[in-house]
């Protein structure tokens, strides 16, 4: 039923946060009439700026945006819409226990290690050139098997083809190394843990997976070859927020109508097809195709109910590996405290605390039996030295990804939310004796409060583990691989889509394109 | 059930609340093993016990059927969405007969679902399946306990069943028409048993369902007050050849579960059973749905018949030509039974299209064994209507008193 | 080797037996590191021998018994004892033993795979008395506290027998003799280098077309007339035989094209 005067939209999008938002976008500008319904009161989801103490603004989840395709970027004319970054080619530097910090830019490392220098120039020529085949893969949508469609198969071959192109040297090492797990790919390659220990955090970061588990040399290609092969980390001016009221002004411009506060509480199936959603005010509002950028336990177990799903799917579904291990630590700082041997500009960039792979899979150990890591592994930045405008004058922030911190915490995160902030503070503090003495209030993102407060359910930043097994053809579930579900006229546009999560907007080019097409 | 004294090593088949009666009566000694347990496949001869179906009364120990318990606020939607048969109109008092598919559309299994009050089921299977349906669960206010050994059954079936039951003080039992069940008092002790006007030989019958502790008490009451209406315990053998006649069909026999089958494409869908009736595409979405609405557009590839066979030898394990040199196979047959009421030689068989339809003719290739000289013959097969045997007693409601 | 090919072999006393066909069994780093001179080896190759995967994880008991233990956990008479009895507590027990091997630890609670074949087969035994093998998971090859010694040896196997006798009361009295193996004996008595059962690691990249080296998953060597047969060879270890089966046609193959050229 449709309320008097109440327009009917071609497309309506559940969701606003950046995939969301691309989404919109490309079908706004394919020509249909789009609403996006956006639960909090600003865009962004994920990737949004907040204030987290008075004066205090920060990227509240993500904090880097190095994923999101160039061409994405300049086709909805993300700079004309307000975009600027503050920052961009951000050093990475790993934080080393006795002040010995390691540069990762290339002229810091052949000074300090030659060898490792060599070793790591190869490393990053050989990735570049996988990155640069496999790129396609994490773009393009998935082929779909079984259906021996044309797309599929010429998808199929041309992955082939652009592998064997890679000629026989490169093609045997991608299969040798591609199910490998990351420590024993960097001790084949590497000496120094330092720089193992920071190579590793690519591999891990935002997973549930620990430098032996395997499947973590093809995580870490994923991260390269989404990049395009040169990773180029930068931090848009007013935080990863700014990002997305430029994807909205993109979405806006191309015609889509945007509502915040506007939780959507089910979506409407009328002859087996989706026909719209009922908002939690109770509001109907009528659609063509609906597209959710919700996670899929979240899209198909809880907006779309599984009466209308198939149990085997269903069950495939609820089986999803969701459960988050990355917690966000926010500080507001009175002034910058002192990193002793760290120049300013690396302070600028991107500092790792993971000294050596062996520390990250012990972190990563306590969180196979529900505990949080005893000796954490850390993503920080202080984006306030790019972009000062973050903070009040003089005053700073940091932001921080902290691993790991599992979703179900076996004694509850009730009770040990201050003791893993304190330990996450004490951690960076060993590198920075005054942190504590700048500190003006500390606020701690674990999983169940990022899966609150941005609706994700299990709170992981990718919204399904991304392990082989939920990934490319089977992401999130065999049924669902192709941007497109069970019931006819509903999508999927969000992290738990191919290629995953990291503020790319893939996936939601991917399955406006999807819409465009077979709705066409 | 089990006993401490006894390891499960040691007796690896259970034994059913009646299995101590049963044994005293097996002249032959003929037990086989039923969803584990251990059941009387012949107790004196397949043809007395065949008749005491069709002319009296037969009883069969039916405990081995695996039963769940299904209940909740959610339990009507939930069985809603696993059968492919609207279970709105299922009141309580209640029996279904239904089919569930997996998302290919693909069989499970068959069953019976007992509506024992609002959101309160009782879904009698072949099968164990819990895993199946607790997968179906996910998302419905539902509970799920399979109580096979909490509930001790009986069919009792054939032209003297209702009479008999009237006699041991089942009063009002005559007023049950088919698929509606009932809680009964059985004098003098008052044991509770439900009755349900089921079965599985397509006759004038019923099912009741016991607390194990009182299952001998019931028998026995049976056994004395049946002594005048012929009143006999059958076997699985015997049973096999009513329910051909009846044209029901027996997993593993006539169908392989799709949670079973090992090789691709001998799975079966409800359509290519011919139980296109019990699917429901207008109820709103169940498991499979999706993929049969499909099957049906495109029309099923085979489908399981009914066949009248040419002479008296029963087509066991038997192909089907399309000709009588047997050179194009379209098809086989999955039971098959020299039927002793029609006086028919009939089958249940798996036939490709086109020659599935109703009065098309095949030839059967069936072997003789003649003292041990093995013979082939062509017979003329030919697809008729099912079920074979129907009598009008089976819904007659009151029934007649034999 | 003469003139670039395999020619035979020399025994460690000093003996040559001459061959058309070498092929060796020993694991591809034994059979490239020690048994040829490098000069007759590509670099690369020889790069990727030394970077094959061969970590030792397992270690090995030999019991001698003088009467069948007793379980409680199975019912007197039950022929389970007859079969491979584990003790694998829980996939956490089993993801923890695994930690210690991680760091260089014989695991505190190790998973157990145990057998008493002289039920089946008695002649494996004096009459009356019983032989329990007991495979253990996990036994690091290098440990991180320094050097195997006899003491870590005898410490790692009471580990084992303590955590068979929480299962069985009376074990542990009807020990008669046990033999301890870590890796290093199962290397120093077997030849399995680092103790590894299956002669290199059964991961995606050393298994299939990538096993042992990618681009010589064909059984043979860069050396004309010498082969590999050993489970360091596709499909891998176990008691399989099928590497040696598939050499041996890969060998006869060769050899029936070069007498037909």
């Amino acid at each position: 039923m449709t309320a008097a005067g109440t327009p009917r939209y071609d497309c309506i999008v559940v969701g606003g946060g950046h995939n969301g938002l691309v989404c919109a976008a490309y079908l706004a500008r394919g020509g249909r009439s789009v609403l996006v319904l956006e639960a909090a009161g600003q865009v962004g989801g994920a990737a949004v700026t907040r204030e987290f103490a008075p004066g205090f603004q920060v990227s509240a989840c993500a904090h880097l945006l190095h994923l999101m395709p160039g061409a994405l970027m300049r086709e909805l004319g993300l700079s004309a819409q307000g975009l600027k970054l503050a920052a961009q080619h951000l050093p990475t530097t790993a934080l080393s226990g006795d002040g010995a910090h390691l540069s990762l830019a290339p002229a810091g490392l052949a000074q300090r290690l030659p060898a490792d220098a060599v070793a790591y120039g190869e490393w990053q020529a050989l990735g570049q050139r996988l990155a640069a085949a496999l790129h396609p893969v994490l773009t393009d949508a998935p082929p779909r098997l079984g259906t021996g469609s044309w797309r599929a198969r010429a998808s199929l071959l041309r992955l082939g083809w652009r592998i064997r192109r890679l000629g026989r040297c490169d093609m045997r090492e991608l299969l040798r190394i591609g199910g490998m797990n990351v420590q024993d790919l960097l001790d084949e390659r590497f000496e120094s843990p330092l720089l193992k220990g920071a190579l590793a955090v690519d591999a891990v970061l935002g997973t549930n997976l620990g430098p032996r588990s395997p499947g973590t040399v093809l995580t870490l290609l994923y991260r390269m070859a989404a990049a395009g092969g040169a990773e180029a980390l930068a931090q848009p001016a007013g935080g990863l927020g700014a990002l997305s009221t430029a994807l909205a002004g993109a979405a806006t411009a191309a015609g889509a109508q945007i509502r915040t506060q506007a939780p959507v509480a089910r979506i409407l199936v009328s002859a087996d097809r989706a026909s719209g959603v009922v908002l939690a005010s109770g509001e109907e509002i009528a659609a063509d195709v609906v597209v959710s950028s919700a996670d899929p336990k979240t899209t198909f177990l809880g907006l779309l109910g599984s009466e209308h799903l198939d149990a085997g799917f269903t069950r495939r579904v609820a089986q999803l590996r969701t459960g988050g291990l990355a917690a966000k630590l926010h500080l507001a700082l009175e002034r910058l405290p002192q990193f002793p041997d760290l120049d300013r500009q690396a302070l600028r960039g991107r500092l790792l605390i993971a000294p050596s792979p062996q520390y990250i899979e012990r972190a990563f150990n306590h969180a196979k039996y529900g505990e949080f890591s005893a000796a954490p592994m850390l993503e920080i930045t202080v984006p306030t030295l790019a972009d000062p405008t973050l903070a009040p004058p003089g005053k700073h922030v940091l932001s921080a990804i902290v691993q790991y911190a599992p979703y179900s915490l076996r004694s509850g995160w009730q009770a040990q939310r201050q003791s893993f902030t304190d330990l996450a503070i004490d951690t960076i503090g060993a590198f920075a004796p005054d942190l504590r003495d700048c500190l003006h209030s500390a606020q701690l993102l674990t999983p169940p409060d990022i899966e609150r407060e941005f609706r994700i359910a299990g709170g992981h930043w990718h919204h399904a583990e991304l392990a082989l097994d939920q990934f490319f053809l089977v992401r999130p579930v065999p049924g669902a691989a192709q941007y497109q579900g069970p019931v006819a006229g509903l999508y999927l546009c969000g992290a738990g889509c191919h290629p995953g999560g990291g503020v790319m907007g893939v996936a939601g080019r991917n399955a406006a394109r999807q819409v465009l097409r077979e709705a066409a | 059930m089990l006993t401490e004294s006894e390891p499960h090593f040691r007796q690896p088949l259970l034994k059913t609340p009646f299995h101590e009666r049963a044994r005293a009566l097996s002249q032959v000694d003929s037990f086989v093993a039923w969803s584990g347990y251990s059941t009387v496949d012949v107790f004196t001869t397949v043809e007395q016990e065949y008749f005491a179906i069709r002319n009296s009364t037969s009883v069969y120990d039916l405990t081995p059927m695996v039963k769940y318990r299904i209940v909740g606020a959610g339990a009507l939607r939930f069985l809603n969405r696993l059968m492919t048969r609207d279970m709105r109109n299922l009141a309580p008092g209640k029996v279904a007969y239904s089919v569930w598919c997996d998302d290919s559309g693909h069989l499970i299994d068959d069953g019976t679902v007992f509506c024992l009050a609002v959101n309160e089921y009782r879904l009698c299977t072949a099968e164990r399946q819990l895993d199946w349906l607790c997968a179906s669960a996910i998302g419905f206010d539902v509970e799920i306990a399979e109580v096979t050994e909490e509930v001790a059954a009986l069919a009792l079936q054939g032209p003297t069943s209702c009479a008999l039951l009237q006699a041991l003080g089942f009063d009002g039992v005559e007023r049950l028409k088919p698929f509606e069940l009932r809680q009964f008092a059985m004098p003098p002790a008052a044991l509770p048993v439900m009755v349900s006007r089921t079965g599985f030989t397509g006759d004038l019958g019923y099912e009741l369902w016991m607390q194990p502790a009182d299952a001998e008490g019931v028998w026995d009451a049976l056994m004395e007050a049946g002594r005048t209406r012929g009143i006999r315990p059958i076997g699985s053998r015997a049973l096999n050849i009513a329910r051909i006649e009846a044209g029901f069909l027996l997993p593993n026999l006539d169908f392989i579960s799709a949670g079973h089958t090992l090789r691709i494409g001998t799975e079966r869908s409800p359509l290519e059973l011919g139980l296109g009736w019990l699917v429901d595409f207008g109820k709103g979405h169940f498991t499979g749905r999706r993929a049969l609405l499909e099957e049906q557009r495109r029309g099923p590839a085979r489908l399981l018949v009914g066949l009248d066979i040419e002479g008296n030898k029963p087509a066991h394990n038997t192909l089907l030509y399309a000709d009588r040199a047997g050179m194009k196979q379209v098809g086989s047959v999955t039971s098959a039974t020299w039927s002793p009421t029609t006086k028919r030689n009939l089958a249940l068989a798996m036939l490709d299209a086109p020659h599935f339809a109703m009065g098309a003719a095949v030839w059967a290739e069936i072997y003789l064994n003649r003292e041990l000289t093995w013979q082939r013959r062509m017979a003329r097969a030919r697809v008729v209507e099912r079920p074979f045997y129907a009598p009008a007693r089976r819904r007659a409601t009151p029934p007649a008193d034999f | 080797m003469r003139g670039g090919r395999a020619a035979g072999v020399r025994l460690a006393g000093g003996e040559e037996i001459k061959a058309r066909v070498v092929v060796s069994n020993l694991d591809v780093r034994r059979t490239f590191l020690e048994t040829v001179a490098p000069k007759h080896l590509p670099p690369e190759f020889l790069a990727q021998v030394r970077r094959f995967k061969i970590r030792g994880s397992s270690g090995k008991l030999n019991i001698a018994l003088d009467g069948l233990p007793h379980f409680p956990a199975i019912p007197h008479g039950s022929p389970c004892t007859r079969g491979d009895m584990h003790v694998t507590d829980t996939i956490d027990m089993l993801e923890r033993a695994y930690d210690d091997w991680k760091e260089g630890r014989w695991s505190r609670a190790p998973y157990i795979d145990m057998l008493i074949p002289s039920q089946i087969d008695p002649t494996m035994a004096p009459n009356g008395k019983h032989y329990m093998s007991v495979f253990v998971q996990y036994c690091p090859y290098k440990l991180a506290d320094g050097e195997w010694t006899p003491q870590k040896r005898q410490a790692f196997g009471d580990t084992v027998i303590d955590t068979i006798a929480r299962h069985s009361p009376d074990f542990k009295d009807l020990i008669l003799h046990a033999e301890i193996r870590t890796p290093h004996e199962i290397e120093a008595e077997v030849g399995l280098t680092e103790g590894n059962i299956f002669q290199g690691e059964l991961t995606f990249d050393q298994l299939l077309f990538n096993r042992p080296i990618p681009g010589y998953a064909q059984y043979r060597a860069p050396v004309r007339g010498m082969y590999m047969c050993g489970a360091s060879t596709h499909p891998g270890g176990g008691v399989m035989g099928a590497p040696g089966a598939n050499a041996a046609s890969a060998i006869l193959r060769d050899l029936r094209l070069a007498q037909s050229t």
